[in-house]
């Protein structure tokens, strides 16, 4: 709580940066994502994508399990049915980058209703077992998609669109222009989600959350709140999943097992569950991890030749040490310690 | 039959009930849990603007009949008629939340992790229209939304006098604020009825008059009927207009405080038969 900071109405008290300092780190945050593809390697580059990617279907994810408190461990096929339509729309039907993206979240986001009714009556556990059903059944119809779409492969290539044209041939330019691409989407999704979560639905997906009998009392449809969770969070996966098609250029059910799914929920245990900005700490962490300790491996190539048949078992095994450490330390995940950093420096020299 | 002030109305009502009518109609009430019967039978008319106290020993069913009348338990039997057309127990509880029953809990059922300004708020969830996309763009409509219920909620929060802890999370209050919290969240729904579960529960004597106090206050203030279970008796006796009692799921008696305290088989209930 802000001591000094006084506000004479309503709407100011509710602005979601009210100090200048808060507006100051957003302008530093701003500065520093346009100035980063400029600077930044190929490696880099492809690896802040890799991040953007993955921080859309977190913050996605994080409205439903963070907010709304339904664990879902099948969100991989939704980002797989939202990259498989507009893998198809951009090859079959011609329809050039971003007109496909609405499709492919409405797509995701009909199916994503249809797996989330069960939620009306399994919690916890037995529901995250019904979205593992989930999760198989449409990898299962995305494997044999050939019975349903004639002369369709295991995978498919997008290689030869609108969108690759425009954005040219060699990968370090395609890296660049999508650098913006992914931004952008990326902005506009965290900016809903964090409206979302401050106005009338999201004070309903807490309240389902924190109370359900209650939620239900004061007059929130519990059901429908959650449906509507499960229907906006596989939206944007969906959005996700149509980047990803574009911006790999070919799309295999193979990316977007159970693997995937557990991966990104991890993202929010270390990002923090219920925190728009924790979703996006996680993205990073996980992302930014094993590529550090491959980096960090390399150096040892002189000494150890066979390095690089180690470094994925450091890798798994230094990811399964973070969870375990969140877990304990700070189940509240980075978003937190970033707070505890923020509340420390604004209070000194006082302890509280 | 008119009458312009509000005292004489009252007493005319604890005088004469069937002069005005009820706001709800509990008639012939059964809920069984399996071979348990929970409430047989009971019915009892609750008048608008008045306080009605519903007391028994523990175990009498006093809860089971407020969820009842706020769609939690299906009742088998019977039927709860709210302002004379509605029948809450074929309703769910969302649906009868939106009808204006407002209701706390015994044990506090607040939204933990959430400020005072957010469990209040959501107590003008039914008042509120923006939904995922208006939600989602926020500035415009639901802003505009947000701002006109957050002063509603802060009229609430001056009543209840709650205005320092208004940005802390609930589950860091002491359990008289929470209770205090939690009446706030039910008044932020500006309801026609309130049912209280045993609002003054657990708390020491000042904090019984403050509430008390409160419940008063906003009976008078919001015109409001309030449906109150309680087991301190000189609380009941004191602010209720008319006092249901429920032993062992049957009702036992109906009427003023002065009436019920002469009613034989309250005694018998409270003190135990000579036998």
């Amino acid at each position: 709580m802000q001591s000094g900071v006084f506000h004479t109405n309503y709407a100011k008290d509710m602005q979601l940066r009210p100090t200048w300092v808060m507006r100051a780190r957003l302008v530093l945050l701003i500065a520093f994502l346009v100035i980063f593809p400029f600077v930044a390697s190929v490696y880099w580059l492809n690896l802040a994508n890799q991040i953007m990617l993955f921080s859309i279907t977190a913050v996605g994810l994080n409205l439903l399990i963070g907010f709304t408190g339904q664990i879902s461990i099948g969100h991989a096929a939704f980002v797989a049915l939202g990259a498989y339509t507009a893998a198809l729309l951009s090859t079959r039907l011609n329809i050039p980058f971003p007109l496909d993206v609405p499709f492919a979240m409405i797509v995701a986001g009909l199916v994503g209703l249809i797996f989330g009714l069960p939620s009306a009556r399994l919690k916890g556990l037995y529901l995250a077992i019904a979205t593992l059903a989930a999760q198989e059944i449409v990898l299962w119809f995305l494997k044999h998609l050939d019975l349903f779409v004639p002369n369709v492969g295991e995978s498919i290539s997008l290689v030869p669109t609108w969108a690759h044209e425009q954005f040219l041939s060699t990968r370090a330019r395609a890296d660049f222009n999508y650098y913006w691409v992914i931004l952008f989407f990326l902005s506009l999704v965290v900016i809903f989600s964090v409206n979302l979560v401050r106005s009338r639905v999201g004070r309903a997906f807490v309240a389902v959350r924190d109370q359900d009998i209650a939620a239900q009392v004061i007059g929130v449809d519990v059901n429908r709140t959650k449906l509507i969770a499960f229907m906006v969070s596989s939206m944007i996966a969906g959005l996700s999943g149509a980047l990803i098609a574009h911006y790999r250029g070919i799309v295999n059910w193979e990316r977007f097992t159970v693997d995937t799914s557990v991966a990104v929920l991890s993202m929010l245990i270390i990002g923090g569950l219920g925190r728009v900005s924790g979703s996006i700490y996680g993205a990073i962490f996980v992302t930014v991890l094993p590529a550090l300790l491959t980096q960090f491996g390399l150096l040892f190539r002189d000494i150890l030749p066979d390095v690089n048949r180690i470094i994925p078992y450091v890798q798994q095994g230094a990811f399964g040490l973070a969870i375990i450490f969140f877990l304990i330390k700070e189940p509240e995940g980075i978003a937190k310690m970033w707070k505890d950093v923020k509340d420390y420096f604004r209070l000194w020299p006082f302890s509280y | 039959m008119m009458q312009t002030s509000q005292t004489s109305e009252q007493s005319n009502l604890t005088t004469n009930p069937k002069a005005v009518m009820p706001i709800m109609q509990v008639q012939d009430i059964g809920l069984r849990f399996g071979g348990v019967h929970a409430l047989s039978g009971v019915g009892f008319n609750v008048y608008p603007r008045t306080i009605q106290a519903i007391i028994g020993p523990n175990g009498a069913g006093k809860t089971s009949l407020l969820n009842c009348i706020s769609g939690l338990y299906k009742p088998q039997k019977g039927q709860i008629l709210f302002d004379g057309k509605y029948d809450l127990t074929k309703m769910k509880p969302h649906e009868v939340a939106k009808l204006g029953v407002a209701r706390s809990f015994q044990n506090i059922e607040l939204f933990r992790h959430m400020s005072v300004l957010d469990n209040l708020m959501l107590g003008r969830h039914i008042h509120m229209k923006s939904g995922v996309i208006s939600g989602g763009i926020y500035w415009g409509a639901a802003q505009k939304e947000e701002i006109q219920h957050r002063d509603y909620v802060e009229h609430v929060i001056d009543l209840l006098e709650i205005q320092h802890i208004r940005k802390m999370p609930v589950g860091a209050l002491a359990y008289g604020l929470q209770k205090r919290v939690e009446l706030g969240r039910a008044l932020a729904m500006a309801p026609k009825l309130l049912l209280l579960d045993e609002p003054m529960a657990g708390m020491n004597s000042e904090e019984k008059e403050d509430m008390a106090r409160f419940v008063l206050d906003i009976a008078e203030e919001q015109q409001l009927t309030i449906v109150l279970i309680e087991h301190d008796m000189g609380v009941v006796m004191d602010i209720s207009d008319r006092v249901a009692v429920l032993d062992f799921g049957k009702l036992i008696g109906d009427g003023t405080p002065d009436e019920v305290k002469r009613n034989q088989a309250v005694i018998d209930a409270y003190l135990g038969k000579e036998h």
